[in-house]
């Protein structure tokens, strides 16, 4: 039994088939990656593994326990926390407050009227703990919105980190970011590894068979191969398909 | 366009020094009222209105939900407070709870309804529910009195460790309905800027976000829409002790797109005196520039549309961007009150 697990998952917007028969397993502390060309399935495929949309088929557990049909807030408590393709912060509040708001010591006190936020030492403590882990703790009380494109991705990172995941699914992190800021990613991941079970979904092939323990490669909303990176570009299903000769080479 | 982030807290002083400004005003506004040509009563609207626009604020400015019905509530509120008086005691603490209780419970059942909608279906549904209570109210003679409303309402002693207080005079209304906005003032502070509060914040910038950071969306969303109407339905009652009587037109769609306008023009999307900054400046115009013209009303609305289009922070982010302009805020929102944590 995998740590993160996915069985039979079958997904379908009206008529278009997007995930079909998708069996997938995460290993705990390893970093799994999942590739495959535009229009794939593999964000639709972290939307339901992380419980914005629910399948039409198929299991998820995590831990054994199965996740499978519960809401997002659910399944973020249970300890599944992610990154958006797209950004998705709190941009009007300081970056500080993304983090805190993430915060299961803030989650718990989410029904305290009274209370203050910002007085509170700990929860100051903690959120600074997690910007120092994302290298933003020194803009902890900017707005979120004066972050650069890159600062924004590492705070994404940041904001799914302070929920204190069990697992930690980033959805193209590098996507949008120019060099120097994809080596400071990577180089944030391999920290991040020693800690987390990382799931990412990315197209930026030598980042991630850089960093990945084992990838999957999704095709058509199918899983077609997977393995380790040394696998896969032994694979000639995958050096053929639409990934390119080129990236893998 | 700025945002309720862009105003924060920089200093204990700025906390508590416009809540010293508004405290001295109201104590000493039934000498200056009249001094300046203005009358008792005013300061008793004005400080009921503020309530209600405070309490709609955090629904409107903080959560970001826009109710286009809440005059609805306002008047639960006036009728509980009325109800309670002609049928169950006279009493102001009884009644002012019946307010509270009565808004409070329309409110959790809309919010039942409505917070698992956002956006314009959000909008339109507060406006349908809050024409039902309003249709109901001139319907349900029996209850309510129909189109003639509850009359002769009295005005309920204050009792406090024994000791009776008349309120029927407008003065002593007013330091009533003084204390309580205060006391809204403080309530409100302390819940926008605590760890509900900032969830609050934090769902009108990224529903999706919020809920993956682990909260159910719509329960916020709920107790948000049922904290609101319990203010308004405070409002309401002592609306009711003001006026003596509660009749349909306190809930009319009228009085919700008043509440939305002065919220607007003062500045509640931007700051937490907004609200306060809006009743101000429509009772100004109403009192002032309606002495002048009787087309006072038609001023106002051209105002308000000149403000959306050019100032949408309304009067709180004018005086913010005036004072940024001469120094005196700071070019970033640095929060003092955290870094001294």
């Amino acid at each position: 039994m995998a740590f993160f697990e996915a069985r039979n998952l079958h997904k379908r917007f009206g008529s278009r088939v997007v995930l079909e028969n998708i069996s997938l397993a995460f290993e705990r502390g390893q970093v799994s990656g999942i590739m495959g060309p535009n229009g794939a399935g593999k964000t639709t495929c972290f939307h339901v593994l992380t419980g914005l949309h629910q399948p039409d088929r198929g299991e998820i557990e995590l831990e054994g326990k199965s996740i499978s049909g519960l809401s997002p807030q659910r399944i973020a408590t249970l300890g599944v926390s992610r990154s958006f393709q797209i950004m998705n912060l709190f941009d009007d509040s300081v970056v500080i407050e993304n983090v805190m708001l993430a915060l299961p010591e803030f989650r718990t006190r989410r029904l305290s009227f009274l209370g203050g936020v910002f007085d509170d030492t700990k929860l100051v403590d903690a959120a600074t703990d997690v910007l120092d882990q994302v290298g933003l703790a020194a803009r902890a009380w900017e707005k979120a919105t004066s972050l650069s494109y890159g600062e924004r991705r590492a705070l994404e990172i940041g904001v799914a980190l302070a929920a204190r995941p069990k697992i930690l699914f980033l959805d193209e992190p590098t996507s949008g970011l120019g060099s120097e800021a994809t080596r400071n990613l990577a180089a944030l991941v391999r920290r991040l590894r020693e800690h987390y079970t990382i799931v990412m979904i990315e197209h930026d092939m030598r980042f991630l068979f850089e960093l990945a323990d084992r990838i999957s490669v999704i095709h058509w909303g199918q899983v077609i191969a997977e393995g380790t990176p040394a696998e896969l570009q032994a694979n000639k299903w995958v050096r053929r398909s639409a990934l390119g000769e080129a990236a893998l080479a | 366009m700025i945002s309720l982030s862009d105003i924060p807290v920089r200093s204990r002083f700025q906390v508590y020094a416009p809540m010293a400004v508004m405290a001295a005003a109201l104590s000493t506004a039934p000498w200056w009222l009249p001094a300046i040509g203005l009358y008792q009563y005013l300061g008793i609207e004005i400080a009921i209105w503020m309530i209600f626009a405070l309490g709609f604020n955090l629904l409107f400015g903080y959560a970001g939900l826009h109710s286009f019905g809440h005059g609805a509530y306002l008047g639960i509120g006036a009728y509980a407070f009325g109800l309670f008086q002609q049928n169950v005691a006279v009493s102001l603490w009884g009644g002012l709870a019946a307010g509270i209780l009565a808004a409070g419970l329309a409110g959790a059942i809309v919010g039942a309804f409505i917070s698992h909608r956002r956006g314009i279906y959000y909008a339109l549904l507060t406006i349908a529910f809050g024409q039902v209570f309003w249709f109901t109210s001139m319907k349900l003679y029996g209850v309510t009195g129909g189109e003639d409303g509850l009359l002769g309402i009295p005005r309920p002693p204050l009792t406090l460790f024994g000791l009776e207080y008349a309120l029927r005079s407008n003065v002593a209304l007013f330091y009533l309905a003084a204390f309580f906005l205060l006391a809204t003032v403080l309530l409100m502070w302390r819940l926008v800027n605590s760890p509900f509060g900032r969830v609050l914040q934090a769902i009108r910038q990224n529903e999706t976000r919020a809920r993956f950071a682990g909260y159910e969306v719509w329960r916020f969303k709920w107790a948000a829409f049922v904290i609101s109407a319990m203010f308004a339905g405070l409002a309401g009652g002592l609306f009711a002790m003001a006026q003596q009587s509660a009749y349909p037109d306190v809930m009319s769609l009228h009085q919700s797109g008043l509440i939305v306008m002065m919220v607007l023009v003062g500045g509640g999307l931007v700051s937490f005196w907004g609200p306060v900054l809006g009743v101000i400046l429509y009772f100004v115009a109403r009192d002032v520039l309606g002495g002048l013209t009787e087309t006072w009303l038609l001023w106002y609305g051209m105002m308000f549309m000149a403000m959306v289009m050019l100032r949408p922070e309304g009067l709180a982010g004018m005086i913010h961007l005036g004072w940024k302009r001469l120094g005196g805020a700071s070019e970033k929102p640095v929060i003092l009150l955290a870094e001294k944590a």
